[in-house]
């Protein structure tokens, strides 16, 4: 079967800005319990805006080889000469120059709770992160700002040769396997958020699965931005070696300002032959922050990565997991999930590259969008010359809560094989009156109704998730719902 | 216990019931039989306040003395009503557990929800696996009318309207719904909308009212439906 599609969709309910302004604007801090700040006390703050000088010294003060400060600074080049995305969100209102780059909140990092400044525990400690930790981690790290201030692994998984830390202990203490696979994946000059990302970044996580190891607890990493008008950069990279296997989780939240803050993160992942990996994201960045993302995998031979990627917050957030299929029989998945409320636009949607035979990848995505919010999925799914044999699988749903709301899809698909299976589904329903009229004759407050079918609605994705997450989802997810009809 | 009076009903302008004045009583068994398009599911979804059917402003529900037109559905529930739809809507990711714990709010421990729906399940043959599956995927039009019969039970409300529960249904499955309403009865008021009489051999109604172009035309007891059944609705003036 042959195809060769690029199709461009697009469902617009009734947008009405008139409703939008008569909308009171400060009740979106009512249902997101971490829009609180603490008190800013940084132990070093670089200076407001961006320049070479300051790249610099992000990699003076982090202490780097040499190799890295000239990597930062010619990915400093190539963000100057890029061009910002002309699709996508509105990104014009990013101004580079108010943003502060680098912010240190605690002098060094610790492995204990307890001896975080008051301040940073508390704040994990509402989140909830050091009692997730005693009940279903393996390993826990948690970015304040800038910098990873706690880490923790499990004992027994370090004596297996695993390897959990932050991107700048990796730099540090295994200089080798970072210079190896450290912006190879995903160069600087990919698109200018990367760019960005590679000239300034700092903490991530570093994960480094040794052959054959099987890590079955999660390792979580929770990253928070306190501070206004600040961009947080992280960098991560995962190496699971042959036949191991790791579930990576990652947590977003921050406060709520009315100045924006920026998260331009890159992760590279590389799943060697027959390992898996499968990567959690539940992204609940309060709706100040543009949340703008570049994340991909490299899959060998027999090789399973699993993308789940939940987007509740952020202003706007573009991320689009992609994962490249360069080994034979290699499996790739992306299911993901984006609520888009009043004054949010979730641009997501997935990338996957077959380069070989026997490949396969499934897309599953499910958007809702409500009150004026805008969600779109935009995917590509390429199959290369000589990818036979190979399987796509894609569906994307959009559920779209009232006339004011809105969903796209961009399902873009270049195939230049033509021994391959293709399966493409796409709907999009409007929250029916029939549907909540059914539940409501049962007794259900239309409340409780709309949660219902919006939770249900997603269910083919949050089953995926480790049951504390979707648990914790599916309260986000009431929450905003509650607040469309309180 | 329920009282309609002048009941007028419109969909889109268009008038569909165009005046019903009638009062049920508290433990009976209403048959409302009726030609295609004379109204009577029309009245059904006005009684449980489908918000697409508009009451005329001079049109009065009343429900054991309260008056129903300005309530949600969800306050008619919670009032004693149910609605088993004459064709039940499948809901992905939601389950009947779901669905009855959530209508229930607390007022039945969801072990005992448990526990009744399966026990039900079982009197009226739904299978264990479509139980846990979400609400009616998959499911035929008998097994989507049997689950409606089963959360009508669970709920324990106190006036049941079934519209059409009869139809689309085999004959072992309108016996195990007949033998399950009849068990399940006690001092609960039944209105049976239906087509045919197949059902009401079984269900032995007080009363059988007859609904033709939104009025109501006459009223009987069980020998009526017989009449309808030999002679169609022409007789009937």
């Amino acid at each position: 079967m042959a195809h060769f599609a690029n199709v461009h969709t697009s469902q617009q309910a009734h947008n009405s800005q008139l409703t939008k302004m008569t909308k009171q604007q400060d009740d979106i801090q009512f249902d997101y319990k971490y829009g609180f700040s603490m008190p800013d006390k940084p132990v070093f703050k670089a200076k407001k805006g961006l320049d070479a000088d300051i790249v610099k010294q992000i990699s003076a003060i982090k202490g780097e080889p040499k190799w890295m400060t000239a990597f930062r600074l010619k990915s400093y080049e190539v963000f100057l000469e890029k061009k910002m995305p002309s699709w996508g969100g509105d990104l014009s209102k990013i101004r580079f120059e108010d943003i502060y780059y680098y912010l240190r909140s605690t002098e060094k990092q610790v492995n204990s709770w307890d001896d975080l400044p008051a301040e940073i525990k508390e704040t994990y400690d509402r989140i909830g992160v050091p009692e997730a930790e005693k009940s279903f981690l393996a390993g826990v790290s948690a970015q304040y700002e800038s910098e990873v201030v706690y880490e923790s692994v499990n004992k027994a998984l370090s004596k297996q040769g695993v390897i959990f830390c932050d991107m700048d202990t990796a730099l540090r203490d295994h200089p080798e396997i970072v210079k190896q696979y450290f912006g190879t994946l995903i160069p600087p000059h990919d698109n200018k958020f990367a760019a960005l990302n590679s000239a300034v970044w700092s903490g991530g996580s570093f994960v480094y699965v040794p052959k054959g190891v099987k890590v079955t607890l999660p390792l979580q990493a929770y990253f928070r931005i306190n501070s206004e008008r600040f961009g947080q950069f992280e960098r991560t990279l995962i190496i699971a070696e042959e036949g191991s296997d790791v579930h990576y989780i990652e947590g977003c939240t921050a406060p709520i300002y009315t100045s924006d803050s920026l998260h331009a993160a890159v992760v590279e992942i590389f799943v060697k032959k027959n390992a898996h990996v499968r990567y959690t994201t539940v992204q609940n960045w309060s709706k100040n922050v543009y949340n703008l993302v570049t994340k991909r995998t490299h899959c060998a031979e027999g090789a399973f990565m699993e993308w789940v990627d939940c987007n509740i917050g952020s202003q706007l957030t573009m991320k689009y997991p992609s994962v490249y299929l360069h080994g034979e029989r290699a499996r790739g998945e992306v299911l993901s999930i984006a609520f888009a409320g009043r004054d949010q636009v979730q641009d997501a949607g997935a990338k996957m590259l077959h380069f070989a035979p026997n490949t396969s990848s499934r897309i599953v995505s499910k958007s809702i969008s409500k009150e004026g919010g805008r969600t779109s999925y935009r995917g590509l799914v390429q199959v290369s010359p000589g990818a036979k044999n190979s399987s796509v699988f894609v569906s994307c749903d959009a559920l779209i809560l009232d006339e004011d709301s809105r969903s796209d899809t961009y399902p873009y698909m270049k195939i230049k094989e033509d021994d391959i299976e293709i399966q493409h589904e796409a709907t999009v329903e409007k929250l029916g009156d029939e549907k909540l009229f059914y539940l409501m004759s049962r007794g259900l407050s239309k409340a409780d109704a709309e949660s219902a079918l919006v939770l249900g609605f997603m269910e083919p994705v949050t089953k995926e998730i480790p049951l504390e997450y979707s648990i914790e989802l599916n309260r986000l997810i009431r929450l905003e719902m509650e607040g469309s009809v309180g | 216990m329920l009282n309609l009076k002048n009941l007028k009903v419109s969909i889109e302008e268009k008038e569909i019931l165009k005046g019903i004045d009638f009062e049920f009583e508290k433990g009976k068994t209403y048959a409302v039989m009726g030609p295609n398009g004379s109204g009577k599911s029309t009245l059904a979804y006005s009684i449980m306040g489908h918000p697409a059917y508009k009451v005329h402003e001079d049109s009065k529900i009343e429900y054991n003395g309260a008056g129903l037109t300005e309530m949600e559905p969800d306050e008619r529930a919670r009032e004693g009503i149910f609605l088993s739809f004459q064709t039940p809507l499948s809901l992905s990711g939601v389950k009947v557990f779901q669905l009855l714990q959530l209508a229930l709010n607390g007022k039945k421990d969801p072990l005992k929800i448990r526990e009744e729906a399966k026990k039900y399940a079982k009197e009226l043959g739904i299978s264990e696996e479509l139980l846990n599956r979400p609400l009616n995927e998959g499911a035929s039009g008998g097994e989507r009318k049997k689950m409606e019969v089963l959360q009508a039970a669970v709920l324990e409300k106190d006036l049941l309207i079934f519209d059409e529960v009869d139809t689309g249904v085999d004959v072992d499955s309108l016996k195990s719904i007949s033998k399950f309403l009849t068990k399940y009865k006690k001092d609960k008021t039944y209105i049976v909308i239906t087509h045919y009489n197949r059902i009401l051999h079984h269900l032995k109604p007080d009363y059988v009212l007859v609904m033709v172009s939104g009025r109501l035309v006459k009223v009987g007891g069980p020998e009526l439906a017989k009449t309808i059944e030999d002679e169609g609705y022409k007789t009937i003036k």
